[in-house]
């Protein structure tokens, strides 16, 4: 008996060293740099253990133009549980990791990158818990920082055009003013209607759902899924584009069940009542963020609606979303103003 | 004996956090409210803090005291980022004794708590009214159990204190100057708002309800005691708001609501009218919204002047009453829209008007159905006819206050 327990005390020790640390996700406090949870083999490179999987979101939120690398972590023989237009019910010790990074030159990948934040949702007994660890100057690891940080940040665009951010790694108070339903934090991204799409990984392309099955990482998923589309895709219908967009980035805050919801205006998915969506909805507590404009959306007009004029602007305290820009998307702003003109009363 | 061992335990394991003005002061404030635990208390020492993001604090149970709202001063003219001051989201907590100044958006925001004292506190911008100053001062949304106690909000684009959507509500003792609405109460349940001074506002205090929100059909709501007066400051709210709509020189407006008793306020030096109850006017296709004021109860209030001076330039409410009553206008208004059976049988006895004042308080009504025909006099001036027994509201309480 003893010599067994020494054995897979042994064995363990061994597998904490190349695996993922288990034990540091579900446990009370946070350890104070990213390596101790051993999530990626090479963290400078950002390359992760095998169980370590990565994935990607049809459309995605925007973060002032920075890239986003995500990878899900599910502990062995557990599964997370599919749920109708929710993500994915994770099971206790399972890790959602996303980096933030900018590339030196977008124009040049081998110009190299700047890795800024590392954002972690853990999934502990008593429910998920979010915490970002900042990476150093050197780059070769990353710490814990719990009221924030700001990071000025310089980039060359696919234009060739400098640019710069002042970006703020959030506090997980921020965190949690949009990763929050019902008061509880939860993620935003891996519903499975945004992950139904391929992606390339070590042994070849799949559709992520069908990757996730056949490494027993859920239960199940439907085959019918009202999923959004690319928003990049121009190929796509504007108004499944627009709302993809809308549904990702506004969505989890102005939905029933978040942090919107006092405001009645509903931009999730699912939503169909065009009162609610905005169309000649009146602002309720929007304050100077009306910019003096009446409603919402008025169909045909981009220039009279709020919904626009909220995202085009980049002063706190009209912008939307209220955090995590900094930066007008102007894509996404040129999107909108034409699914707005073509819009009918 | 239990009560002094309650004392001895938290007293063991309760923390008080220190935080002095200097290098860093955003940082280690903020970073003590993320780390502070329940039962702990932060005490920001007096002095001038400069902050370029919101503020945010999300911990049970906690106190976080200044030194005065004239002493510890919480600057927000640099903000970069952050749709507010400060935003509140956990419950059981009390803020107290200092100031929040020159936030981009609202000042001070609490959403979904359950339990939270604002006592002593003061929210301003200070470069007098302009449509560019945040909209509220205190913001308190989807909340129970709300105290706003001796407090201060000057110079907000829609409301200095704003209680929306939330249950078991008590504003006193405070002081609104120089906003748009001084106090406003929008699609709330249960609110007690009295020894209050609304005064220089746009308008001084409504009580609102609006279509198309998680909660509404605001009702038992109780002004009292209060002072309006005075409020002569143009409308400087961004169009698209409803408190845009407000004209200059309104006392008290009740709109949309159920169960208001307005009682022993002071109503004076409002140029526009003291007092009007109204319909919410605008259209709207909400099936579960009701936009007529019902069983509102007038009393004891004493009115000065009014009147003199109706903003006939913003929104329907003053053109209208300036022109039905020829310019004679009345201490007490009320537009008289109803459901169309109560506006040609009138208003079933429980859910009456009714209107206790002395008899030199002047009152108008429109008769809509008389207006509708186009008869030549559509007005109603005699208040007799509102006269009744008052049922008095039940006062609110909060546990703990």
């Amino acid at each position: 008996m003893k010599k067994i327990s020494k054995f897979l005390i042994v064995f363990l020790l061994c597998t904490n060293i190349y695996a993922v640390n288990n034990s540091l996700i579900t446990a009370e406090a946070f350890p104070d740099k990213l390596s101790d949870f051993s999530f990626f083999k090479d963290s400078s490179a950002q390359i992760p253990h095998d169980d370590v999987v990565p994935y990607e979101l049809i459309s995605t939120l925007f973060s002032d133009y920075s890239y986003k690398q995500r990878w899900v972590y599910v502990p062995k023989d557990t599964k997370a549980k599919y749920e109708e237009n929710w993500v994915f019910d994770f099971p206790e010790g399972s890790a959602l990791i996303k980096t933030f990074y900018y590339p030196v030159d977008e124009r040049n990948p081998n110009a190299g990158k700047k890795l800024l934040e590392t954002r972690l949702l853990l999934r502990k007994a008593e429910g998920w818990e979010a915490v970002s660890y900042a990476w150093n100057n050197e780059q070769n690891e990353a710490f814990k920082k719990v009221a924030g940080k700001t990071i000025n940040v310089e980039w060359t665009n696919f234009m060739g055009v400098e640019r710069n951010v002042r970006y703020r790694v959030p506090n997980v108070n921020q965190c949690k003013e949009c990763h929050a339903a019902d008061d509880k934090i939860t993620p935003i991204g891996p519903k499975a209607r945004n992950i139904n799409k391929d992606l390339v990984f070590k042994d070849g392309q799949f559709n992520q759902l069908v990757y996730w099955m056949n490494r027993q990482m859920i239960d199940h998923y439907p085959i019918e899924l009202n999923s959004p589309v690319d928003w990049t895709d121009y190929n796509q219908d504007i108004n499944d584009r627009v709302r993809s967009y809308l549904d990702i980035n506004c969505g989890h805050c102005h939905s029933p069940t978040g942090n919107a919801n006092s405001t009645g205006l509903y931009l999730h998915l699912n939503e169909t009542r065009n009162i609610h969506l905005g169309v000649y909805k009146k602002p309720v507590a929007t304050g100077r963020g009306s910019g003096g404009l009446k409603y919402s959306i008025v169909p045909g007009k981009p220039e009279e609606s709020i919904l626009l004029h909220r995202m085009i602007s980049m002063d706190p305290g009209v912008m939307m979303p209220e955090s995590g820009r900094a930066l007008t998307h102007e894509e996404a702003v040129e999107m909108v103003k034409d699914w707005i003109l073509l819009l009918k009363d | 004996m239990i009560f002094t061992f309650f004392v001895y335990s938290i007293s063991l394991f309760a923390k008080e956090i220190v935080i002095e003005p200097g290098e860093d002061a955003q940082e280690r404030l903020q970073e003590a409210m993320i780390l502070m635990s329940e039962g702990d208390t932060l005490l920001i020492k007096a002095g001038y803090y400069n902050f370029e993001d919101g503020l945010s604090l999300d911990v049970n149970g906690v106190m976080v005291i200044g030194e005065g709202m004239d002493k510890t001063i919480l600057d927000f003219k640099n903000q970069q980022s952050g749709a507010q001051g400060l935003l509140v989201t956990s419950d059981e907590v009390t803020l107290k004794d200092f100031a929040i100044l020159d936030a981009k958006g609202d000042a001070l925001k609490v959403i979904g708590a359950k339990g939270i004292n604002m006592i002593n506190l003061k929210t301003e911008w200070t470069g007098g009214p302009k449509s560019t100053n945040g909209a509220y001062g205190f913001y308190p949304v989807e909340s129970e159990d709300v105290l706003i106690d001796g407090c201060v909000a000057i110079g907000a684009s829609d409301a200095g204190i704003y209680v929306g959507q939330s249950k078991n509500i008590i504003v006193r003792n405070s002081t609104a100057q120089y906003n748009v609405a001084g106090i406003e109460i929008e699609n709330s349940y249960y609110a007690d708002v009295y020894n209050n001074l609304a005064s220089h506002n746009t308008g001084g205090i409504l009580i609102f309800d609006l279509p198309d929100l998680p909660q509404q059909g605001g009702h038992h709501i109780r002004v009292f005691e209060n002072r309006s007066i005075d409020n002569d400051t143009d409308n400087f709210a961004p169009e698209g708001n409803i408190v845009g709509e407000v004209p200059r020189g309104t006392g008290i407006i009740i709109m949309a609501n159920s169960d208001v008793e307005v009682f022993n306020n002071l109503m004076s030096g409002n140029g526009t009218v003291n007092l009007s109850i109204v319909s919410y006017s605008d259209e709207t296709d909400d099936p579960n919204y009701y936009p007529h004021p019902k069983r509102i109860q007038v009393h004891s209030n004493t009115y000065g002047p009014g009147g003199f001076d109706p903003d006939i330039n913003t929104g329907d409410l003053a053109k209208t009453l300036f022109e039905i009553s020829n310019g004679n206008m009345p201490d007490i208004f009320w537009d008289g829209v109803a459901p169309l059976s109560q506006m040609i049988f009138g208003q079933p006895d429980d859910e009456k008007l009714i209107i206790n004042e002395d008899s030199e308080v002047s009152f108008l009504t429109i008769s809509a159905v008389k207006y509708m025909m186009g008869f030549s006099n559509p007005i109603r001036t005699n208040k007799e006819e509102f006269k009744g027994v008052i049922n008095p509201l039940e006062p609110i309480n909060i546990d703990g206050i």
